[in-house]
């Protein structure tokens, strides 16, 4: 009886049982406290049990699971750093890093659901929202009843959102919303999206739009090759009209959004590590079971050199990640540091996930192994919350003091 | 409803296992620990008898304070309070002992237990303690429903099973499939900071067994394919290597 696990039986279950187990090269784990370790265990035993049978089907079948909303609100993976009273967690943001290491360990698309709703919905309710706007909302956002969704990016303006289109024009009692919104996660499947948008003045401002509001809808986005088990699509905004209370009132200016992305990306950070760790602990496993030439894969210098590498880089980005979490805590992280760890964890995790799916030879290339799926995830992850060489011109800038954005 | 729930402080499924000292003592280094999986169980029941029934939940372990992040565990899957015995379990019949002496200072209509630990596997504990205590005990329990004064259990026996109603208080050794076990979540782990965990010092008691040593059981052998027409070998093999006649 292997207790860790156990997993029900279901249809679209894969016959691999999920033996992950995260290295820990340097000791880390003598830096988190008894409660981190209880809570990422807690959230390994959660992917194990509702995700890793399942994440195959769901990809290779481009289908969202829509019952792990409430699931994830059940666990408390939605808003962990938001205060009890707004049904959140109350947790640090090292216990917010380990949850998302552990979601995307099982999938990125699984992380993206619950990184938007926790960072990008309920974070922006929370920070910029009416103390109405908060009751209303967040408790339910936690608890998965409903579904959130964050709309910046637009057809034209993605590395750019200061150019968005999308306005809305003060009606007195009301405010009316045109425009439109690309490539939003969770879109199809949200109850409420918290949209970017242009007043008269072109400053732009957050409002929450809520579905069943005349004049929005949001089409599905097909034909993805990454990211399959998270749905994806549009914001379709004409003449809808916003009630006066759905705005945000706590913060204008593209550094409303932007600073709700600064919690998502240190939430990725950690996030891609997880992808990574799962890479090299399935390419450590095979290096050991494979037998060619008569021994283990394993025991040729070129395959230990792969794995030598992996998790050296791992460590060093488990170092990075830990340290900027206590930043996060205390406040004191910076948009630059930020961009630092989101761009190397991710460039990381593609590089792990390329080399693991080599040391698996043929074999890799199947949903029996998950790098094929990490990998073609990951190049989501590393176009969205700003594109990798965005985040490198984030740190030029913050190096020189000169911007090569435009 | 008071549910006392016992729980053992173990080493993970797929810990390896050596032992150090000449053998006399189990080697805690680099191991895993986690609630006993049977424990687990009647932990997972205990919580539901509680949503259903009302009441309150108590975990207890006799262990010394390196058991503390597993008792935690319990009490944020769902215990109220937790009580530890502060001394090293080393034999059934002091656990048993130990257990009996909560269960007489803390009125419980039920004591959940695991059918048996996954360490030292005695089973023995549960059936020890209702002897204590005067009281009915029941092992391995497969289903337990309350219906008033009465538990309605089933309970695994050899080629069947056995239907039984049995008056509170008792003592119940659980198995799957009574319930399911629980993962905590994130509020279940922040509350559990609160709660109160406490420490009490053992009663007063005599160790009633020693470890002269342990020993590990022999390493599972490859095995020889034999050619099906070659029944002499076969034959030699099996009566002068593996000496089975
Ligand atoms: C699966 C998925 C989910 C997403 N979810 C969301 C979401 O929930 N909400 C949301 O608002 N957005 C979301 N996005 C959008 C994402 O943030 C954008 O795709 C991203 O910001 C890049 O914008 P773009 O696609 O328009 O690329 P572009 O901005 O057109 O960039 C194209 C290329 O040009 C490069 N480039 C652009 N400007 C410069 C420059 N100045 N110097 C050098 N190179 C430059 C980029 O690095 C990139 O390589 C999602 C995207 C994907 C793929
Ligand atoms: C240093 C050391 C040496 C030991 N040497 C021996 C030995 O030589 N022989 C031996 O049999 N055991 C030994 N033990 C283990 C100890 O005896 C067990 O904790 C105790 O015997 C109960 O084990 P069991 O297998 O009999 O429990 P079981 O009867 O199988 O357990 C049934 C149930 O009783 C409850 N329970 C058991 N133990 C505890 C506990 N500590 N706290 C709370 N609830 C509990 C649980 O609900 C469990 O599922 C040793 C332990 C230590 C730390």
């Amino acid at each position: 009886m292997s207790k860790t696990s156990s997993s029900p039986s279901h249809q679209m279950t894969s016959n691999h049982q999920d033996h992950f187990e995260s290295p820990d090269y340097y000791q880390l784990d003598d830096l988190l406290s008894e409660e981190h370790l209880m809570i990422r265990a807690s959230i390994r035993d959660f992917v194990k049990k509702e995700i890793t049978p399942f994440i195959e089907g769901w990809a290779e079948k481009n289908h969202f699971p829509s019952e792990i909303v409430s699931k994830f609100g059940m666990i408390g993976a939605f808003g962990p750093t938001v205060p009890v009273q707004y049904g959140g967690g109350g947790l640090d943001y090292i216990s917010y890093g380990l949850i998302m290491q552990e979601i995307e360990r099982g999938d990125s698309g699984m992380r993206s659901t619950a990184s938007v709703q926790g960072s990008l919905v309920m974070y922006p309710i929370y920070t910029y929202g009416s103390e109405e706007q908060k009751q209303k909302f967040l408790p339910k956002l936690a608890s998965g009843e409903m579904l959130g969704c964050f709309g910046l990016t637009e057809p034209n303006h993605g590395s750019n959102p200061s150019g968005m289109e999308t306005r809305f024009e003060d009606k007195g009692d009301h405010y009316l919303l045109n425009g439109a919104k690309m490539w939003i996660s969770n879109a199809p499947h949200a109850d409420i999206a918290v949209v970017w948008a242009k007043d008269e003045k072109g400053r732009i401002h957050g409002l929450i739009v809520e579905r069943g509001m005349e004049g929005f809808t949001t089409p599905e986005t097909h034909g993805k090759w990454s990211l399959r088990a998270s749905c994806t699509g549009e914001l379709v905004f004409s003449d809808v009209k916003v009630p006066k209370e759905n705005l945000l009132q706590g913060k204008t200016g593209l550094g409303a959004p932007m600073q709700c992305l600064d919690s998502a990306r240190y939430g990725i950070a950690w996030g891609a590590i997880g992808a990574a760790m799962d890479c090299y602990d399935a390419a450590r496993r095979y290096s050991l079971e494979r037998i060619q030439f008569g021994k283990p894969i394993g025991s040729f210098q070129l395959i230990q050199k792969k794995l030598a590498e992996m998790l050296t880089e791992i460590t060093k980005a488990q170092l990075l990640n830990w340290k900027l979490g206590l930043l996060m805590e205390q406040g004191k992280a910076t948009t630059p540091q930020i961009s630092m760890a989101k761009r190397n964890s991710v460039e990381v995790a593609l590089n792990v996930a390329r080399e693991a799916r080599q040391i698996h030879g043929g074999m890799g290339i199947t949903g029996e192994f998950p790098m094929m799926r990490h990998m073609m995830n990951l190049e989501s992850v590393v176009t969205y919350e700003g594109t990798h060489d965005i985040h490198l011109l984030i740190l030029g800038a913050d190096i020189t003091g000169i911007n090569a954005f435009s | 409803m008071k549910i006392l729930v016992c729980i053992t402080h173990v080493p993970d499924t797929t810990s390896k296992i050596s032992f150090v000292d000449q053998d006399t003592v189990f080697d805690k280094t680099g191991v895993q620990f986690i609630i006993g999986p049977y424990d687990d169980y009647a932990l997972a029941r205990a919580v539901e008898l509680k949503e259903q029934l009302g009441g309150s939940i108590m975990a207890l372990n006799v262990g010394l304070a390196e058991t503390e992040p597993t008792i935690r565990k319990a009490l944020a899957i769902g215990a109220d309070e937790a009580i530890r015995i502060n001394a090293e379990p080393k034999d059934a019949f002091f656990v048993a002992h130990q257990i009996a002496q909560v269960v007489k200072g803390g009125d419980y209509d039920l004591i959940l237990m695991g059918r048996e630990s996954i360490d030292f596997n005695g089973g023995q504990v549960h059936g020890m303690v209702g002897e204590l205590l005067g009281i009915p005990s029941v092992s391995p329990v497969m289903h337990l429903d309350i219906e008033g004064n009465i538990a309605k259990l089933s309970r695994e026996i050899e080629g069947g099973k056995e239907l039984l109603e049995v008056a509170l208080p008792i003592v119940a050794g659980c198995q799957e499939p009574i319930a399911e076990w629980k993962i905590p979540n994130m509020r279940g782990i922040m509350s559990a900071r609160s709660k109160p965990l406490n420490v009490l010092d053992p009663f007063e008691d005599e160790q009633k067994t020693v470890v002269e040593n342990f020993v590990m059981p022999a390493a599972k052998s490859g095995i020889k394919m034999i050619d099906a027409d070659n029944v002499g070998e076969l034959v030699d093999l099996l009566k002068n290597e593996a000496k089975v006649f």
